[in-house]
């Protein structure tokens, strides 16, 4: 990121960020909310889940706002009733393309998929349930991953990657059958990589990975410690 | 020669339909209560963990989500290995009495005092709780107030009325704090007035009853319920006894945890409810009732003074060891009085504030058992999980199943006293859907075997075709 100055309007206000800044960066900065799910500060953008997705004048393609650099005299769109309806189908795809109770979920009130259906007004779904089978790996003494739950936000493995340095995670397959994996495909509890400290599980955003012994709504990260958890030097 | 059908059975818990079976001269040949939902929940919970099992299997009811969270925390307990905290052993007791409370409180103001205010052959068009609000506005009030306090106890404790995730293998996941069992503490003394006035006013109408007292599932059978070991009525730990007609011991002092020794399960192809039936005298001799009036038959006595006192009443009046079904209503009513009782007892004694309530361990044991009274009688739950602690197996022997033998007897008995060919009354019919209603079935609770409960009463000839249906509607 350079010094360069590049000046833009979002939602009709004049704002400035460095030449390399992400839309998304920039708008937070500036108390501007764009729902995300798979970013997390600290760890490398991959524009992923598409939430943050906006307007740009000049182009009529949406563009995710973590991954798109602002550029000078950027007019930028984050709230119309085009994006809303996309968020939220967005979310709708999410919730059926996996097995997720929230009432019988870990994660219940804890839940970053939850909150998000909420404030973007998912109350309730046109798409049919894919309801899939999948399993739940308990095999970590520590931990529990539930494919049930998963999202597929790839913040595990990035962070287990970029900040443990480990990493124990990756994702396999393609479209609705892929799979979060542990070393390539062996039980998480058979994981040689796997260092144990939790990093994923403070990292995720719904139920999916949690720790061994909650009971249902007792998933509750340690959110004020994620942002730490994640710090990497920067210039 | 035709067959009658009630469906759906309305004022109770869940999907039925009867079906009365008419012979050649137009007599009751026979008469079956058929269950006709599934829920699946011994499915839904396999490879599921453990620890997720007391909220999970709680969905399976909204009425008495709390027993379920009960037997289930116990199941996990033994999973885990655990001594459970004192205290938290308390606490979970308080929350299961209150549930009776409100659970109890549900069946007799609003599903079955219609029928007892303004009778059986009230038009249904006002035999409704509504029409109870309007000819007897206090009763109602007492009804509503009564489920309020049981449902305000659960959310005091828990957080919330239904579906509380606050028990937990191991205890509860939070203390209870001293402004809440005030709170609770004050509101007992009304709590038990509105109980007793009702009790009080089912007294003075009982001997209107006769006639339904002598017809509703009136009949020998054993009785199964759980006793502490000083013979007082246990709700959410003590050991298992059953009585036959006449009182005499067959169980007493028996693990509830080991109920296969004593419980076997028979399926018929025309209900989705099971057939438990008591293992020594095999199917269907072995036919037993759980619940109100099962407790109040096995237990020595209630074990608080006012509670006892009514028991003796109830005893002087009708014998020590009651047959009729219809005496449920006023076993509910004496139980109601009892967990108000216990409630106050529980709450007043200073450890309940303790704040160790929960013990933490992994999966130490691969199979638990949790057994509990629910409103309506003995729950169990027993899981066999991985070494992971992953739920492989679950069953699930749920209070209205123990009573499906005495229900489809009690339909039966009511079916041929008054239904006398295929010119049948509305009164008839309801009365064949209060013999149910007595017994307070929940059979969204009950159909787990791989359900729904709105009912239809069926009259079939004996060659199989179908006389007349009656239907009520979803």
């Amino acid at each position: 990121m350079s010094d360069e100055v590049r000046t833009l309007v979002i939602d009709g206000r004049d704002v400035a960020g460095a030449s390399g800044q992400s839309i998304l960066s920039v708008a937070r900065e500036n108390d501007i909310e764009i729902p995300t799910l798979c970013h997390l500060e600290g760890l490398s953008p991959v524009g992923s889940c598409r939430l943050c997705m906006v307007e740009v004048e000049g182009t009529s393609r949406l563009v995710a706002s973590c991954v798109t650099a602002v550029e000078e005299g950027m007019r930028v769109t984050t709230r119309s009733s085009r994006l809303l309806a996309y968020r939220r189908r967005v979310v709708e795809l999410l919730f059926t393309e996996r097995n997720h109770v929230c009432s019988v979920c870990v994660a219940d009130n804890h839940c970053e998929l939850q909150e998000l259906a909420r404030s973007l007004g998912a109350t309730h779904f046109e798409l049919a349930p894919l309801h899939p089978v999948a399993e739940v790996d308990a095999t970590h003494e520590r931990f529990v991953l539930d494919h049930n739950r998963c999202v597929l936000c790839g913040r595990c493995v990035r962070a287990c990657d970029e900040i443990e340095g480990a990493h124990t995670w990756d994702i396999r397959g393609r479209g609705t059958t892929a799979r979060l994996v542990a070393d390539l495909g062996v039980p998480w509890g058979e994981s040689t990589t796997c260092t144990s400290c939790g990093k994923c599980v403070q990292v995720c955003p719904t139920g999916a990975l949690y720790e061994k012994g909650r009971s249902v709504a007792e998933a509750k990260r340690r959110r004020p410690y994620v942002p730490f958890l994640v710090a990497r030097g920067q210039a | 020669m035709g067959e009658i059908v009630i469906e759906p059975v309305t004022r109770i818990e869940g999907h039925a339909k009867i079906t009365v079976q008419l012979d050649d001269t137009g007599e009751v040949a026979d008469a079956r209560f058929h269950v006709t939902q599934v829920r699946g929940f011994e499915r839904i919970a396999e490879g599921r963990p453990v620890h997720e099992m007391p909220s999970l299997m709680a969905r399976i009811c909204g009425i008495c989500p709390v027993s379920h969270l009960i037997a289930s925390a116990k199941a996990c307990d033994e999973v885990l290995g655990v001594s459970v905290p004192p205290v938290a052993t308390l606490l979970r007791r308080v929350m299961n009495l209150a549930q009776v409370v409100q659970s109890h409180s549900l069946n007799f103001f609003h599903l079955s005092s219609p029928d007892l205010l303004l009778g059986f052959d009230a038009p249904p068009t006002s035999r409704h709780i509504l029409g109870v609000a309007e000819r007897a506005p206090e009763l109602a009030r007492d009804g509503i107030a009564l489920r309020r306090f049981g449902q305000q106890v659960i959310e005091r404790l828990g957080g919330r009325r239904i579906h509380p995730a606050w028990v937990v293998p191991g205890g509860v996941s939070a203390p209870l704090e001293a402004a809440q069992r005030d709170a609770i503490l004050s509101e007992v003394p009304q709590a038990r007035a509105r109980a007793l006035r009702t009790l009080r006013w089912y007294k003075e109408n009982l001997s209107s009853w006769a006639e339904e007292t002598a017809r509703f599932g009136n009949f020998p059978s054993l009785y199964m319920g759980l006793v502490h070991e000083t013979g007082n009525a246990a709700y959410s730990d003590g050991s298992l006894r059953v009585v036959d007609a006449r009182g005499r011991l067959l169980v007493d002092g028996a693990d509830p945890r080991r109920y296969w020794e004593y419980l076997g399960e028979a399926v018929e192809p025309w209900s989705y409810l099971k057939f438990p039936y008591f293992l020594p005298l095999g199917y269907p001799e072995g036919m037993y009732r759980v619940g109100p009036l099962a407790r109040l038959n096995v237990v020595d006595q209630l074990g608080t003074p006012e509670a006892d006192a009514e028991l003796a009443e109830y005893r002087a009046r009708l014998g020590r060891y009651p047959s009729s079904s219809f005496h449920y209503h006023y076993a509910r009513l004496i139980e109601v009085v009892h967990c108000i009782d216990m409630i106050e007892e529980i709450l007043l004694s200073p450890e309940v504030l303790d704040h160790h309530v929960r013990a933490m361990a992994a999966v130490n044991n691969y199979e638990g058992v949790g057994v509990a009274e629910a409103p309506r009688g003995l729950l169990v739950h027993h899981y066999r999980v991985d070494e992971d602690g992953l739920v492989r197996w679950a069953n699930l022997v749920i209070a209205t199943g123990h009573n499906n033998l005495a229900m489809n007897r009690g339909a039966l008995q009511v079916a041929r006293h008054y239904i006398k060919g295929e010119q049948v009354q509305e009164g008839m019919l309801n009365r064949l859907e209060a013999v149910i209603r007595a017994f307070d079935p929940c059979l969204s609770c009950s159909t787990h075997a791989m359900g729904q409960m709105p009912l239809v009463v069926d009259i079939v000839s004996p060659d199989g075709g179908l006389v007349r249906q009656v239907c009520r509607g979803a």
